[in-house]
């Protein structure tokens, strides 16, 4: 049923459509919408799950942990402190191979602290193991939930989905999303059947102390990312025939067709770089724009096809890795390393903390692309602020 | 039962007062338990891959987090239908609990989890090597607690976590001791039948940790429930049920004077302040809990 509805509202019902069995959440700003209009499902029996009130994020990670061993089908939410203090149990989720699915309503990361968007929080922990897959708009949150426990208890996968929603941008707005029949979602998802459980009649030791195929169990969770690659798309496909509409998959390609320079981003940012390349299009300027929805795994091959002929691509993030550089760029570029007279890939951060993001921004960058590459660079900032306030 | 729950050939040091604590524990539960076990001694000893020592089911995540994911268990059990016919148990050493799992612990007491929560006490942190815990008595030695020219080794007094436990209004608690096995059973097996949280502490002697021969495990926790140190006690809804009381309690010296981790108050001058201390606690416990006076008053010194 299409309805306008806040973000988080939509993530509530797309969770109650899947079914989830045990939720446990602890609040944090911007992702406590989703988990308040969870509670009251729970409590007013529209949602049949146990919900844990837990006294920490780490907790929460480690409850859905122990309810999904079990069998059950389990579902968390955090953003920013809260994927921080949740880090070593999302690398433990992954190394068990428990499909929990869990929202990163993003958010920028503390200090100074700030509750507004960016992506600090989610790609800080890209190396735990977890799918990490980003919605433009609430729609395509709703479904990449949807999608997100189907691709995760796939037996060729076997690991966890953390869906990434830009916190306030999303979570916070009303948008018209079609949520689906419960019938439809139930005929797409089925029941969740593990291939172990814990369970006195099958007594199993899960977690053992490993130094003997501990590179190999490394090995099999590599594996396992590089096979849900095609589970994905296969995932995306089957969706677009069962609901109608087509959403996720690896990356999604906006005007590629002949583009020399192409804009790319993860998350909601995709509409304004949409847009500027609309813009420049009418200017008679042949520029498009990448929307990459898996972060990880990292479609590397998808990524060389789509960019075979491009001659520059502007890498917007909300993210960096002090130090080195914007941390979607740097993975770009060492995917298209191999590439024989591939683009060269500049790299723009923006909007850290909620700062906005004008098309001015996008454009300023393009000019600065097309002028040479770009290591990293951070884009409007405040000099007045910097020379006065920083050291 | 036929088989036990924690079988033999893990790797345990010789005289682990833990692994004969679990084993005690687990058996006395039966089979239609699930586990969920922090980082430490024994899950370390336990489940080295390939092998496992566990007969039912196991499951370790990380060093705070077995209550939580004990809550997971409990919680998933109940949304399919299973929970009552399996028993719930989170374990961890005196570390996982008292110190970097207490987090977890209080909240899975204060929602009411149906959770058997079982706390292998050895007193210290053993498994990085002997290191100062929230359950390390007063003047031990540990790696971390050295005694020196300015120090008598561990200067805080053990936390007590039963009081703590029953400060969240969990309805069973108990401490026990590997030195009296059918007691360690029997209080697992009342605890079973009460809803909700339970808490039983148990104290397991470290050969390794405290300085004794692996022989001596069961004398030296023996001991320590003789010398008062380590009352042994139930408290069902807040209230003392049930006690083991001591009518021949012995000076604590007797306990403390063979493990090598006591060892510098027999040898350093101003040691007897410190024993007197120690005595002034186990005296303290004895009137809380109504032990008995000490057998043989003696003058305490070296």
């Amino acid at each position: 049923m299409r309805k306008v509805i806040e973000g988080s509202a939509a993530i509530a019902e797309a969770i109650k459509a899947c079914r989830a069995q045990v939720i446990a959440a602890y609040p944090i700003t911007p992702q406590t919408h989703i988990v308040q209009e969870l509670s009251e499902m729970v409590a007013n029996g529209a949602l049949k799950a146990e919900y844990v009130r837990v006294e920490s994020e780490h907790s929460a990670a480690s409850a859905v942990l122990g309810a999904s061993a079990v069998g059950a089908r389990a579902y968390t939410a955090s953003s920013s402190q809260g994927i921080m203090l949740m880090a070593e149990v999302l690398f433990n989720i992954s190394g068990l191979r428990l499909p929990v699915v869990m929202t990163c309503a993003n958010r920028a990361i503390s200090g100074p602290i700030n509750i507004w968007n960016d992506q600090q929080d989610s790609y800080s922990v890209r190396d735990a193991g977890w799918i990490q897959l980003h919605a433009e708009d609430n729609q395509e949150a709703v479904d990449l939930h949807l999608q997100a426990y189907r691709i995760a208890e796939d037996p060729r996968v076997q690991l966890p989905v953390m869906v990434c929603m830009d916190g306030f941008v999303l979570t916070h707005s009303y948008e018209p999303v079609d949520i689906p029949e419960q019938e439809l979602v139930d005929s797409f998802l089925l029941p969740f059947r593990p291939a172990r459980t814990l369970d006195p009649a099958d007594p199993k030791t899960f977690g053992m102390y490993a130094e003997e195929g501990y590179t190999e169990t490394r090995f099999a969770v590599q594996r396992a990312m590089q096979s849900s690659k095609a589970v994905i798309q296969e995932v995306a496909q089957v969706f677009e025939r069962h609901f109608g509409r087509a959403s996720g998959g690896l990356l999604q390609g906006y005007r590629l067709e002949d583009a020399e320079l192409v804009l790319m981003g993860t998350g909601s940012i995709l509409g304004l770089l949409k847009s500027v390349a609309d813009d420049l299009r009418v200017r008679g300027e042949r520029v498009g724009a990448l929307k990459l929805v898996s972060y990880r795994p990292f479609p590397t091959e998808t990524l060389r096809e789509k960019l075979a002929g491009v001659q520059k691509v502007a890498v917007f993030e909300k993210a960096i890795s002090p130090g080195g550089v914007g941390i979607l760029a740097g993975d770009l570029r060492s995917a298209l390393h191999p590439v024989k007279n591939g683009p060269e890939v500049s790299s723009f951060i923006v909007g850290l903390g909620g700062k906005d993001i004008t098309a001015g921004t996008i454009l300023q960058a393009v000019e600065m692309a097309r002028a040479g590459y770009v290591e990293s660079h951070f884009m409007e900032l405040d000099e007045e602020f910097l020379a006065a306030a920083v050291e | 039962m036929d088989r036990h729950s924690l079988q033999a050939g893990h790797r345990a040091c010789a005289g682990c007062g833990e692994a004969l604590g679990a084993r005690l524990a687990i058996d006395a539960i039966g089979e239609k338990v699930i586990i969920a076990n922090a980082t430490g001694c024994l899950e370390v000893f336990s489940t080295k891959y390939p092998e496992s020592a566990w007969t039912v089911p196991w499951i370790h995540s990380l060093f705070e987090n077995a209550p939580a994911v004990a809550s997971g268990i409990e919680a998933g059990l109940k949304a399919l239908g299973k929970a009552d016919s399996v028993t719930v148990v989170a374990q961890a050493g005196d570390g996982g609990t008292a110190d970097i799992g207490f987090g977890a612990l209080s909240g899975m007491f204060e929602r009411g989890h149906n959770i058997l929560y079982l706390c292998y006490d050895n007193e210290a942190y053993m498994n990085t090597g002997i290191q100062r815990s929230g359950l390390t008595p007063l003047d031990a030695r540990t790696t971390t607690s050295p005694p020196g020219e300015r120090s008598w080794g561990n200067d805080t007094m053990k936390k007590d976590l039963p009081a703590i436990a029953v400060a969240h209004g969990v309805p069973y608690v108990a401490t026990a001791s590997v030195a009296y096995p059918h007691d360690v059973q029997a209080k697992v097996k009342r605890a079973i039948k009460v809803k909700g949280p339970k808490y039983i502490q148990i104290h397991v002697p470290c050969p390794l940790g405290w300085g004794f021969e692996g022989q001596l495990t069961i004398e030296i926790a023996r001991l320590a429930v003789e010398s008062g140190l380590y009352p042994l006690y139930e408290m069902e809804n807040g209230r003392v049920t049930r006690v083991k009381t001591v009518p021949k309690r012995v000076p604590v010296e007797e306990y403390l004077r063979p493990q090598a981790r006591f060892r510098h108050l027999f040898k350093t001058p101003g040691g007897e302040e410190q024993l007197r201390r120690i005595q002034e606690i186990a005296d303290a416990n004895a009137a809380r809990f109504g032990l008995g006076p000490v057998e043989t008053p003696q003058p305490v010194g070296v």
